[in-house]
């Protein structure tokens, strides 16, 4: 390919707002892993990042998923290790929640440290109202959505 | 912001979603299956002509004409791909409700 | 304006990839720049210079190198989704490179827009 094409862009220094928008439903299609590995890329680059799971993909965050009998990777456990990537905001959308039956104790826990409150271990899946997540949504640099 | 929406909302949940979240001052862009939701005569249209007053609603014209429609209901936006383009350059960011 | 663009499907299942196409040469007529195009999940099948559609169709794996060669546009395939869906370098079409994911959260770092096309 012609060497004329730029490649590599400067990006020292910046800092955006990321949110990753999770509305389909694991396993029956391949949405929620390959996402789920964007996220996990993209917590290197050190941005402002947020995942919010709405919809379908709500079920992306349900305890207790056994993949064996259909031969499928489990990425089920990828979510729990999250906070360990310096990922400190998983937001379900109430009103997907209500609608599917769920409660935010059907969900996996995941733990993060945070570094301003000396290090003190905090859940990062938070519930939050369709008007939270609206307003957030405007106030974002970059959404990411499968 | 910026909505795109490109699932007919016959089939799947996408418009509905996206109109719960737009808030006022925001835009739609309704593209590919999507322009489905722009038209007349459809369960959508009270829907989408009350939320012309606070959203801005376009369609994308080359995805009208490629499905044989046209009969877009009335404060709805027919755009091209320029149009499309401007959009995008005026809102930001832009959410696509896959 | 500086864009980015993101398309996530194939070039036979689903229309994004036109659309995508239409819009950046759309973005590229009004003076904007597209910095790049990354192909994610089925997206990579856009690369597959095996794909031959038949004669009355349009070619969209042509059509992306060609204005990517015209327009300097960057086009970057997923390396960890190109391989489990056997895109790789052996079948890498004209224009078109191989890299890591990073180059999606870098785009998104770089870009004034990163505009999804998908399913």
């Amino acid at each position: 390919m012609s060497e004329e094409i730029q490649t590599e862009y400067e990006t020292e220094g910046v800092e955006k707002k990321f949110m990753f928008l999770n509305r389909k439903a694991p396993y029956g299609t391949i949405y929620a892993l390959e996402m789920l590995e964007t996220v996990l890329i993209s917590a290197a680059f050190d941005q402002d990042v947020t995942l919010v799971f709405m919809d379908d993909g709500v079920y992306q965050l349900k305890k207790g998923c056994d993949t064996k009998a259909v031969n499928m990777k489990n990425f089920s456990a990828t979510y729990k290790a999250l906070g360990d990537y310096d990922i400190s905001r998983l937001f379900v959308e109430k009103e997907s929640m209500d609608a599917r039956g769920l409660t935010i104790d059907d969900l996996v826990e995941v733990i993060f440290e945070d570094e301003d409150d000396d290090w003190a271990e905090k859940p990062a899946v938070h519930v939050k109202s369709r008007d939270e997540i609206a307003r957030l949504m405007e106030e974002q640099d970059v959404i990411i959505s499968a | 912001m910026l909505h795109l929406v490109n699932k007919s909302p016959f089939e799947r949940g996408a418009f509905e979603s996206c109109l719960n979240m737009a808030r006022k001052g925001s835009a739609i862009l309704l593209i590919e299956d999507g322009v489905y939701a722009a038209l007349k005569n459809t369960p959508f249209e009270d829907k989408v002509s009350a939320a012309v007053k606070d959203i801005r609603i376009c369609v994308l014209g080359p995805d009208l004409a490629a499905r044989g429609v046209d009969q877009v209901i009335e404060g709805v936006e027919v755009v091209d791909y320029g149009g499309f383009v401007d959009l995008t350059v005026d809102h930001t960011p832009v959410q696509s409700w896959l | 304006m500086k864009y980015g663009i993101l398309i996530n499907e194939g070039p036979f299942t689903h229309q994004a990839s036109d659309t995508a196409y239409h819009f950046t040469k759309a973005a590229i007529e009004k003076g904007h720049r597209v910095m790049r195009v990354f192909f994610y999940h089925d997206g990579v099948y856009n690369a597959n210079a095996l794909s031959e559609p038949q004669s009355d169709d349009r070619n969209i794996v042509k059509l992306w190198g060609d204005l990517a060669k015209e327009h300097k546009i960057d086009l970057v395939v997923c390396v960890a989704a190109g391989l489990r869906r056997g895109i790789k370098d052996q079948v890498l079409a004209e224009g078109f490179r191989i890299s890591g994911l990073g180059q999606l959260t870098e785009i998104g770092m770089a870009a004034d827009r990163l505009i999804t096309f998908g399913d």
